[in-house]
């Protein structure tokens, strides 16, 4: 499997990430990735990412539990079996509003969380390259892929120069998601400085 | 970057000077312990309990509803009247996490976690009740809609009781589906410490490999506030569905049109309720004071006032409809069978008004709603008046129905019968015990994001530019004048 190069950069603290943001940007490198510990708002923007129309998504899940709903229970007391309770009508909408209702917001929630765990590729025993322990603990990691035009040391520098408590290059599988993170970044809590 | 803060005229949300590291270090450090002693006491005692429920509903299963003391005349009993009341406590965890957010109340951030897990363990429990009411436990699948052999004979749509089974297993899945997705960044934290082999294993599994890349961030918290958009009319919809079981039929006592609001009242106060008595304990154990601080517990004391006496608004309400309609039944049920004191079951309605309206009241006082004992307390005595007006609701409207022939005024229950409510309870801590030890029972993530803005040290920073607006709303007013 192909192996990459990546240039890393931690930051302690939101205020110092977004002007370094701004600054690796405009200095014209291509930012991978930020990891954060927790979800800083308006990073996405800062890093360019269009909006996710993950509740587009939900939206269509739930008309379709609406439409299902509607559909089988109406084909079920019309059609297929009509039952006669007290001598009410057979299409009897009001009475099914609340079954129709728990259906949508079903659909919607299931279908929403499935997407949300295969767009991010989620799921139980799913082991991903991760650049720094501490990501998830204290520190916004940047992540820069390395080009052949790249010159890592520079790029370093400029990270260093914007804030970065910590910078690292580091190699990691072409496929990066599958790889693991049991090996990666043994030196937890000390300062790596190649 | 702009950050927003919170006014300095709200109390901070975490006290102490904390770091994102000092955070995730004093949420983490529990689950990374060893339990203490007490912790396997209460576990024991926990799945006791739960042994017992289990021999209880053996019996059931074996010998029948016989075994209950229920009768013809009082058909739901303590069974429906337990299920209700759990039902009604797994309110507060999603109203917590879901109407909260979309409040955008800060506070939420402290206590989500650990009610939702309550909610979850709490409509688990309310779902035994029911199923193992049906006697034949084992065609309990009868009630889903699916194309059988007997006809196909389909379950009847329009029927209160299909509708709780829609209305429960829906809260159930999206309730555990919201708690899971804000559970994998903290599963992700726990893991990134994990000091032994196995540790970071189990705790992989349960990340599902949750990196805190950006993009999976803006993903999350979409998918968060469409959660909450879904789950809050779905939490308001459960009990008003469960109060339809009983509003739908021509029953005295039941057959009224403000069910609906007044359960889901009544879920709310009972919910908080609980939620206080657990946190109160967590707090203390677990040594998380500094984030669920006493302002969290005065809120939330707030919020049991202000439902409590809603509830009570609907009782004297129910009285006053009981007179005014002048129907002879409803006037007897809520006057004789409820309201008078020397009834057979007089006790348990002033039990209740005395547990539900008047004891809250204490909460008016900010001094009574910081005290943490006295919380403490009135947790214990709101969801045992709330058990009661469950049981009043039920007991005192069945126990002399329409045909005094078959009226059944000395209904107690049988030995199994307690011990299968008893048997919740130890399902309910079980649960609580493991979930306090293996999981992170404050969401860290929320935490860090709210650190900044609501964090006692962080706050005075905000000072100045809270005065400069506060100056030129001032400025910019004067002139208007």
């Amino acid at each position: 499997m192909a192996q990459k190069k990546f240039v890393v950069g931690c930051f302690d603290d939101e205020k110092v990430l977004f002007p370094a943001v701004k600054q690796v940007r405009t200095a014209g490198y291509k930012i991978k990735d930020v990891y954060t510990p927790f979800p800083v708002h308006g990073l996405d923007h800062a890093l360019g990412m269009r909006e996710t129309s993950l509740h587009t998504a939900g939206f269509i899940y739930g008309i379709t539990g609406t439409t299902t709903a509607i559909s089988c229970i109406s084909w079920i007391f019309t059609k297929d079996w009509p039952l006669n309770i007290g001598g009410k009508p057979h299409f009897a909408l009001p009475a099914w509003i609340p079954i129709i209702f728990e259906l949508t917001v079903l659909f919607a929630a299931v279908g929403m969380v499935l997407t949300f765990l295969y767009l991010c590729q989620l799921a139980p025993g799913v082991k991903k390259h991760h650049f720094h322990k501490r990501a998830t603990d204290d520190l916004f990691v940047m992540v820069l892929e390395c080009t052949d035009k790249t010159n890592a040391d520079d790029l370093k520098a400029l990270l260093t120069s914007n804030g970065a408590v910590e910078t690292d290059i580091q190699v990691a599988e072409e496929d990066w998601w599958f790889g693991t993170y049991d090996n990666d970044n043994e030196n937890l809590y000390k300062q790596v400085s190649h | 970057m702009h950050i927003k803060y919170e006014s300095q005229l709200r109390e901070p949300l975490v006290y102490g000077n904390k770091t994102y590291a000092q955070v995730t270090e004093d949420i983490v450090r529990p689950i990374e312990a060893k339990p203490s002693r007490l912790w396997y006491i209460g576990f024991f005692i926990a799945v006791t309990l739960l042994m017992f429920g289990a021999y209880s509903v053996y019996r059931e299963v074996t010998y029948g509803i016989g075994q209950w003391n229920l009768n013809k005349t009082i058909g739901w009993g303590w069974d429906i009247t337990n299920f209700v009341w759990w039902v009604g406590i797994g309110h507060a965890g999603t109203l917590i996490s879901a109407v909260l957010l979309l409040f955008r109340q800060g506070w939420r951030t402290g206590v989500n976690r650990a009610a939702e897990a309550m909610t979850i363990f709490a409509v688990m429990c309310a779902g035994q009740f029911p199923i193992f009411h049906m006697g034949r436990v084992w065609m309990a699948f009868f009630v889903m809609p699916y194309p059988n052999s007997r006809g196909p004979l389909w379950v009847n749509f329009n029927s209160p009781l299909l509708w709780d089974v829609f209305a429960i297993s829906t809260y159930f899945t999206v309730s555990l589906l919201f708690w899971y997705s804000g559970l994998l960044p903290d599963f992700a934290t726990v893991r990134d410490r994990a000091f032994t082999k196995l540790r970071k294993k189990l705790y992989g599994i349960a990340s599902f490999g949750w990196t805190g890349s950006t993009k999976h961030w803006q993903r999350h918290e979409s998918l968060s506030l469409v959660l909450a958009g879904l789950s809050t009319p779905l939490v308001l919809s459960v009990h008003t569905i469960v109060s339809f079981d009983f509003a739908t039929s021509v029953i005295p006592g039941w057959h009224t049109t403000i069910f609906p609001p007044y359960f889901v009242a009544g879920a709310i106060f009972s919910g908080f309720a609980m939620v206080q008595t657990l946190l109160l304990i967590v707090r203390k154990v677990f040594g998380l004071t500094d984030y669920i601080t006493i302002g969290h517990i005065d809120l939330m004391n707030k919020v049991i006032v202000l439902t409590g006496s809603i509830v009570g608004i609907a009782y004297l309400t129910e009285l006053f409809m009981g007179w005014y309609s002048q129907n002879k039944y409803e006037g007897y049920t809520f006057w004789y069978s409820r309201a008078y004191l020397f009834s057979p079951y007089g006790w348990s309605y002033w039990g209740m008004m005395a547990c539900n309206v008047i004891s809250p009241q204490i909460f008016w006082s900010k001094k009574m709603r910081r005290n943490v004992f006295v919380t403490f307390f009135m947790s214990i005595i709101v969801n045992i008046g709330m058990w009661f007006e469950r049981f009043v609701i039920i007991v005192t409207s069945l126990y002399r129905d329409y045909l005094p022939s078959s009226w059944s005024v000395y209904y107690s229950p049988s030995i199994w019968e307690i011990g299968f409510y008893a048997g919740t309870f130890g399902l309910f801590f079980t649960c609580f015990f493991l979930f306090a030890k293996y999981f992170p029972v404050i969401a860290v993530a929320e935490i860090k994001y709210v650190l900044k803005r609501s964090g006692e040290s962080y706050k005075p920073e905000f000072d100045a530019i809270e005065k400069q607006q506060l100056d030129s709303f001032v400025h910019d007013h004067a002139h208007a004048h």
